[in-house]
């Protein structure tokens, strides 16, 4: 009895003011689609961090001889100056010593997880299979490149403490991590994120003004009624309750719009459609699980902030 | 049923309170007729009883409850026990005569059975037997308040307010309209009427309370509307 009369309230409600319900869906479920991949875009960067941590590594390039060559050259000319060539090369070419010291160092350090040592010649056949078709691969000679020392690490996050250990010591080049260059790429997705983010804030407050005016302008013209249900002493929930079921009903739709965005987002833009996980190998993108552990968190929220703004908006309304 | 104590009652924006220092008792299954010109606080007195304005000074009373100390999620428990009825009807333009009715029930949670059996019998109470479905727009006035009152009394309330239902009635339908109450006041409902109506209130010689400038007046058991106007 009191379920149906309240629902044809709702009903009546949501259709008296079908442009402003149509503003309010709207607006609820873009803020929402972008709460949702917001939460999608940090959780893919922190998979992506993993995965790309795992695979980077530090590399310790030692000095060969055309490195001590040119440390030397650079020494003469500017007096001393660090100027052109690496300083630490400049007492000649990594020794044998050097590297097993270099070695068993890393070793020693619990934060190492692996060590590989690379010599020059096999620096070279690698460098020729990655870029041997191109015109520069034929100029460079096994002499040019460096033996280097591969290491990976237990915490990647860590990678600083092996950095700040190696770099500067005599017969190393230089201590170059890969994390340093993904990090700059992550700084970038996380600005974008952070821009999802507030592009969000906005959206849901333009949301949530939208209800509150709905509401108010749903209250107004069933004044008439609700005047009616006061003097025959309805209460004030009771009086409330379809007004707020309303908000929350368009808050529902909204939200069930941004559920199907980010369904199909995942669908047509990473798994088929423009495929990206297929295109962009290197990445590895979030599957379905993410995506759907997203969706009652939206459709939550689409449900409690509509009904919360059209609460907040009767109070002024309707008193007792 | 109604106690005024020394009951002042001023609105924020204006200098002259609406009422001043009224007592007054009202017992179970009286008639009384409210008089006074317009602005002498008629509204206020009525709004009081229905707990729709707070008293600035003094005590209400309303079926034996201290207004004042009462919370504002009780009020609408408290209002189930009153009927009220308007010179505009209020009603429901887009629901039937029935529905109208109904409406009353609905909204306080009444089983459907009850409504089902309860609205026909208030509408053969107030002389619309037959008429259940019609719609408001396609009865005369006189019609309309009977529905307002079918639904003011179709909770069958301890107390009926009657804020001018006869102001817009010609003279003979004014007249079936106050047998209606009457016969309403008979069943032991109390009825508190503020009209403008001389005519009505000479003929039926009940109890009239006449405010003037928010004062009480005039307190006379058998009286007559008693100033020109």
């Amino acid at each position: 009895m009191r379920a149906q009369f309240v629902m044809s309230e709702i009903g009546v409600g949501l259709r008296r003011n079908l442009t402003m319900t149509f503003a309010v869906i709207i607006s609820v479920a873009l803020s929402l689609a972008l709460f949702g991949g917001s939460l999608l875009m940090s959780e893919q960067v922190g998979r992506m961090k993993g995965y790309w941590y795992d695979k980077a590594n530090v590399s310790i390039y030692l000095c060969n001889k055309q490195d001590a060559q040119e440390a030397g050259e650079a020494a003469a000319s500017s007096a001393g100056g660090g100027a052109g060539g690496v300083a630490t090369c400049r007492k000649g070419a990594v020794t044998e010593e050097q590297k097993k010291q270099i070695e068993s160092e890393l070793k020693a350090m619990s934060l190492v997880k692996s060590v590989t040592y690379e010599s020059a010649d096999e620096a070279y056949k690698h460098y020729q299979e990655q870029y041997g078709h191109t015109a520069l691969a034929s100029s460079i000679t096994p002499d040019q490149m460096q033996e280097s020392f591969r290491v990976k690490l237990k915490n990647p996050e860590k990678y600083k403490v092996v950095t700040s250990a190696f770099a500067g010591r005599d017969g190393i080049h230089t201590v170059d991590d890969q994390r340093q260059a993904i990090d700059d790429l992550f700084r970038i997705l996380n600005y974008l994120n952070m821009a999802a983010v507030g592009i969000m804030a906005i959206m849901l407050i333009v949301a949530l003004l939208l209800i509150v005016n709905t509401v108010r302008v749903s209250a107004f013209s069933r004044r008439r009624e609700t005047g009616i249900m006061r003097l025959v002493g309805a209460s004030s929930f009771y009086i409330q309750v379809p007004f707020i079921m309303e908000a929350a009903v368009a808050g529902l739709i909204g939200a069930l719009f941004a559920c199907a965005m980010l369904v199909s987002g995942q669908y047509f833009v990473i798994d088929h459609g423009v495929g990206l996980r297929d295109k962009i190998q290197l990445i590895d993108f979030m599957g379905w699980g993410s995506v759907l552990a997203k969706l009652p968190y939206v459709l939550f929220i689409g449900l409690l902030m509509p009904s919360m703004a059209a609460f907040i908006a009767l109070r002024k309304y309707l008193k007792v | 049923m109604i106690r005024f104590d020394s009951v002042s009652k001023s609105y924020p924006k204006q200098s002259r309170p609406a009422l001043r220092e009224v007592s007054l008792d009202i017992a179970k299954g009286e008639f009384v007729f409210l008089v006074g010109s317009s602005g002498s606080g008629k509204s206020t007195f009525l709004r009081l009883i229905l707990r729709e304005e707070r008293a600035s000074h003094g005590q209400v009373h309303v079926l034996g409850k201290d207004l004042a100390k009462l919370s504002n999620w009780k009020v609408p428990q408290m209002r189930r026990q009153l009927g009220t009825v308007f010179q505009d009807f209020r009603l429901l333009p887009n629901k039937t005569v029935a529905e109208n009715v109904a409406f009353a029930q609905e909204v306080i949670g009444k089983p459907r059975g009850e409504i089902r059996k309860a609205v026909p019998q208030v509408l053969e109470l107030v002389g619309l037997g037959g008429k259940e479905e019609r719609m408001p727009g396609e009865l005369s006035g006189g019609e309309q308040q009977r529905v307002a009152i079918a639904r003011a009394f179709v909770n069958r309330p301890a107390l009926l307010i009657a804020d001018e239902p006869t102001g817009n009635l010609d003279p003979q339908t004014s007249v079936g309209i106050m047998k209606l109450l009457d016969r309403i006041n008979r069943t032991g409902t109390t009825v508190i009427m503020a009209t403008h109506d001389q005519q009505i209130v000479d003929q039926m010689r009940k109890r009239v309370i006449e405010l003037e400038q928010g004062r009480l007046v005039r307190d006379q058991s058998r009286g007559v509307y008693g100033y020109q106007h």
